[in-house]
């Protein structure tokens, strides 16, 4: 689409396709960090509803305008680096992390045909991109030094490394049924079944990734390397301004992949289950991009709902959950998929 | 895709261990008695043995190879692992570091050293390497308390670390120049094109990383600490084990790959083997403790036996492989004397042996005269033949240096004897005799005499 | 001409890197540097089109390996490298070897004639592509190679285990 635009107006060739990918990344990046400021808003609602509270209500109607405060905040903060820190990783950390989240977007269909980079190894490239979201955490935790975050860090490499292995095998089953990497494909290979959704079939997997996925954007339940309660905020406890900022932006974002992963691949992307567009053929005319945002709020109130229901685990009992239970529930779930995909 | 499905018969006697090594590993959980592992062992090898005659041919796409020649090779390695578990059971009860991975870990080195001697393909003789090397370097620092064990695992993981670097550099610069790491694919190559500076160093890096498992000088130095500190049925085993499994894979890939540049390589030999044999029989000469006057023994041993890969001859070859045979049965029965004293760390130890228990010091004294090559031992048999080979190929001065080498090594061999029989003893000398360990210096010290007189039965 | 001018840079970078790597006096910069080297390499192997290669490297050695490194180093908390007197005096014997070695390596590399185009080239992966024709390859012709290659991870976390545990 804006290919044929920009070669309509003369220019062509490589100079025309860059362009066309530049304004792409300005539009994924502009929706997305609008996208992170109306989360944190949204988050704040849904917990406090959660607890019979209202949530924000002071800066504009509802507390609307809550986020753009937040962040006109943060951004004339001053900015403090703890006197004993490695200045230059302090520094580094936390684009680090932005940059780990923010890299994963360029793989993600948002909707048919639109995608930054349609790689062939999408799936491979995002695994690549999120395990190095850990060093942005480790970084921070080393470098502040401090002892809060250094055991956040700790935790955190910990965690991140227990439950990547989770998270991967977690997919290899949607990998085997899609028969790709890509996950365009992976969503075109879906709409091959009758159910349409990977979920169905990949019921195992999807469990496995849903929780792993939680630990992997370190959110509650699994929210360790933080901890306010104990570690009083963990990784991040010497930051503050825009770096404090960087971070907290980090992780909408990386919730946000995490959601749009395991709506690519288990509830078939901006696609419609193929029994529900036989019952209801006007749906077809709707765009997909709603389906594929409907589908992400969902699990991004997921998120929410959950941090606001369920205690923090205690951490043998996450590496325990990790090891003895997800991982072995994901190799099961490749083998009965490959023999079931073989014999069947 | 339809994936076909290999021919394993000729791999028969590999399927065997690596199912047993990991068989081991469960039944570790479920019996108290480590002494039924063992037995669980030996009894792995003789279905080994078993296979082994029918287990001929080559498979998964001509990557593995049967021949007589590993076959032969894969003889020595479950003569070595038998004795070396009939040595292992009460040492590891006496130490009170009885672990049951000890004997799986000892299925899974052979095995490592099975797949090099049958390795077809240089990225399968890597693989089988680094089978066989982890497992040689946790089983050195079984003994994990002890300072010196852990010092010998780090030193033997840190060393073989470098020296499988220097594998694959030389892996993968032939691979580079002939797209291909079969072996013999690359020997018809140089036949094709000729050799070029840049085959020499890719043989010189494989050559080095042979060296390294062989502990061929320059590339010895680890051995002393790593046999001192190794608990010693270990000892045992990787003074023979890794030893012939390095010759195995020096030989087909020498013999095989580089027989276009044999005058390249053996010049680089002669080198070695006759630092080889210097560095060994003098450094031997100033030990005390006795596994390590053994260790610079089997430095000196690797020059003898490379004499054989020199001679650049069939019957060089085979005198090697004889060689590394009656060397599996000579070395381990003296380290199953060292292992039977209470206390036989150092020469000292062994003082008036002789008058308190004559049988161990006969047995001992048959050890030492092999390993010097006293007639009529099996460690006469094996030396002549080598030189013998040697003298017919034209490395006559060859013979000469290692023949006065081996008279050397006479005198710190002999030392011991001499502690045995002419010494009296300052302590009261105590041995813990098991079953097993009688039984494992029965066979040596027969098959030690039995080669000597009968040569014939396992030179062919 | 761009992929050369990439590849220039790619060069230069990773040498500088490995270099910055074992020059560093703290632990935690070196093995930073080093995953910088590690994005490099994956980079290298996108140009071959290996870009299964290239997750893979990124995934184990960024993600995992270098993570656990990091992790023991700051466990031991070594803020700087542990300075320790040279217990032997011989490095004038090492640097002769190393130069030596070095130029042994130089001058061979010139006689280097690249072997016989083989069947994957860049434009057979570019068809199949590469985790589909890496995938077939190790399940059939590599498959002995593969199987030993599990064999020993195998033994490596028994040993690892093994050395570690409490009894």
């Amino acid at each position: 689409m804006i290919e044929s635009i920009i070669s309509s107006i003369g220019i062509g060739g490589f100079a025309g396709s860059m362009i066309a990918l530049l304004i792409k990344i300005a539009i994924v990046f502009g929706v997305v960090m609008l996208h992170v400021a109306y989360a944190t808003y949204f988050e704040r609602k849904v917990i406090g509803h959660i607890q019979m509270r209202l949530g924000p209500m002071t800066v504009g109607p509802h507390g609307i305008l809550q986020p753009v405060a937040d962040g006109i905040k943060s951004f004339f903060k001053e900015d403090v680096i703890p006197s004993g820190a490695d200045k230059a990783i302090f520094k580094l950390a936390p684009v680090v992390s932005v940059f780990a989240a923010l890299g994963c977007l360029a793989v993600v269909p948002f909707f048919d045909g639109f995608v930054l980079a349609n790689i062939n190894i999408g799936l491979l490239y995002i695994f690549a991109m999120s395990s190095l979201s850990a060093y942005g955490i480790v970084m921070a935790g080393w470098s502040s030094n401090s002892k809060y975050s250094f055991l956040g860090g700790l935790r955190s490499t910990a965690q991140v490394i227990s439950y990547e292995v989770a998270l991967g095998l977690s997919l290899v089953g949607v990998m085997i049924l899609s028969e790709s990497l890509n996950l365009t494909e992976i969503v075109n290979a879906q709409q091959k079944y009758w159910h349409g959704m990977f979920i169905i079939p990949q019921f195992l997997g999807a469990f496995v990734f849903m929780i792993a996925a939680f630990a992997e954007t370190n959110r509650a339940p699994f929210d360790l390397p933080e901890a306010e309660s104990e570690l009083v905020a963990g990784f991040f406890v010497e930051y503050s301004g825009m770096r404090f900022a960087l971070f907290y932006m980090a992780e909408y974002i990386g919730m946000l992949v995490m959601s749009s992963i395991s709506v690519l691949c288990f509830m078939g992307g901006w696609t419609l289950p193929p029994f529900i567009l036989e019952v209801f053929p006007s749906l077809a005319a709707v765009p997909g991009l709603v389906w594929f945002l409907f589908k992400i709020y969902f699990h991004v109130f997921v998120y929410y709902w959950i941090r606001s229901t369920l205690p923090r685990f205690r951490y043998d009992h996450l590496m325990s959950l990790g090891w003895k239970v997800l991982i072995p529930l994901a190799l099961i779930n490749i083998v009965i998929t490959a023999l079931v995909k073989y014999y069947c | 895709m339809n994936i076909p499905f290999p021919d394993l018969t000729p791999a028969m006697p590999e399927v065997i261990m690596t199912s047993a090594a990991v068989l081991l590993l469960m039944l570790d959980l479920c019996f108290k008695n480590k002494a039924l592992l063992a037995l669980a062992g030996v009894i792995t090898a003789g279905a080994v043995l078993y296979f082994l005659p029918v287990s001929m041919g080559e498979t998964f796409g001509g990557m593995f190879i049967s021949d007589r020649y590993s076959l032969y090779f894969k003889f020595i390695f479950m003569v070595n692992l038998i004795l070396t578990i009939l040595i292992s059971i009460k040492y590891f009860q006496k130490q009170d570091e009885e672990t049951g991975e000890h004997f799986s870990l000892l299925l899974f080195a052979t095995s490592g050293m099975m797949i090099m001697a049958s390795a077809k393909d240089l990225i399968v003789l890597y693989l089988g390497l680094e089978l066989m090397a982890l497992s040689t370097y946790v089983m050195a620092g079984l003994r994990r308390q002890n300072i010196k064990s852990n010092e010998a695992a780090l030193k033997y993981f840190l060393l073989g670390a470098f020296s499988s670097a220097l594998l694959l550099y030389g892996i993968s610069l032939l691979y580079g120049m002939t797209t291909t790491t079969d072996i013999y694919a690359i020997a018809d190559h140089i036949n094709e094109i000729g050799s070029t500076h840049a085959f020499t160093a890719a043989m010189v890096l494989i050559i080095s990383a042979f060296a390294f498992k062989i502990a061929a000088v320059p590339f010895h130095m680890w051995a002393p600490d790593v046999y001192e500190g190794a608990p010693s049925p270990v000892t045992a085993f990787m003074s023979v084990g890794p030893k012939a499994a390095g010759f195995a894979v020096m030989g087909r890939v020498l013999f095989v790959a580089f027989s276009e540049v044999q005058a390249d390589w053996t010049a680089i030999l002669i080198g070695i083997s006759i630092a080889t044999m210097a560095a060994g029989n003098i450094l031997a000469l100033v030990q005390t403790n006795i596994k390590r006057m053994l260790a610079y023994s089997s430095v000196a041993h690797a020059g003898y036996a490379l004499i054989g890969i020199i001679a650049g001859t069939d019957e060089g070859l085979n005198a090697m492989m004889a060689y590394m045979m009656i060397y599996a049965f000579m070395n381990i029965g003296a380290f199953a004397i060292v292992i039977l004293m209470n206390k036989g760390k150092e020469i000292s130890d062994y003082e008036g042996l002789s008058k308190e228990r004559p049988v161990a010091a006969l047995l001992m004294l048959i050890f030492m005269f092999s390993l010097t090559g006293i007639p009529p031992t099996a460690g006469f048999i094996g030396k002549f033949n080598i030189f013998l080979a040697a003298v017919e190929a034209g490395y006559a001065w060859l013979v000469i240096i290692a023949v006065i080498f081996s008279a050397m090594s006479a005198y710190y061999y002999l030392r011991v004897v001499r502690n045995m029989y002419m010494r009296e003893a300052k302590a009261p000398v105590i041995i813990t005799r098991s079953l097993t360990l009688d039984f494992a210096l029965l066979i040596t010290a027969v098959m030690v005499v039995l080669i000597g007189i009968l040569p014939s039965i396992i030179v062919r | 001409m761009t992929p050369k001018i990439f590849f220039i840079y790619f060069a230069i970078s990773m040498t500088f890197m490995s270099v910055m790597v074992i020059t560093r006096r703290n632990p935690v910069h070196s093995v930073l540097w080093m995953i910088g080297l590690f994005f490099h390499i994956a980079a290298v192997y996108l140009f071959l089109n290996a870009e299964f290669l290239a997750a893979v490297q990124i995934i184990l050695y960024a993600g995992a390996i270098m993570v656990l490194f990091l992790f023991v180093i700051m466990m031991l908390n070594l803020k700087e490298e542990v300075v320790a007197p040279r217990f032997i005096g011989e490095w004038p014997i090492g640097v002769a070897l190393g130069i030596a070695i070095i130029t042994m390596i130089i001058y061979s590399v010139f006689t280097i004639q690249p072997g016989p185009v083989g069947e994957h080239t860049i434009e057979a992966i570019q068809k199949t592509t590469h985790a589909k024709a890496i995938g077939s390859l190790l399940y059939t012709k590599y498959i002995f190679p593969f199987e030993i290659a599990s064999l020993v991870l195998l033994v490596a976390v028994v040993g690892a285990i093994v050395l570690a545990k409490k009894r």
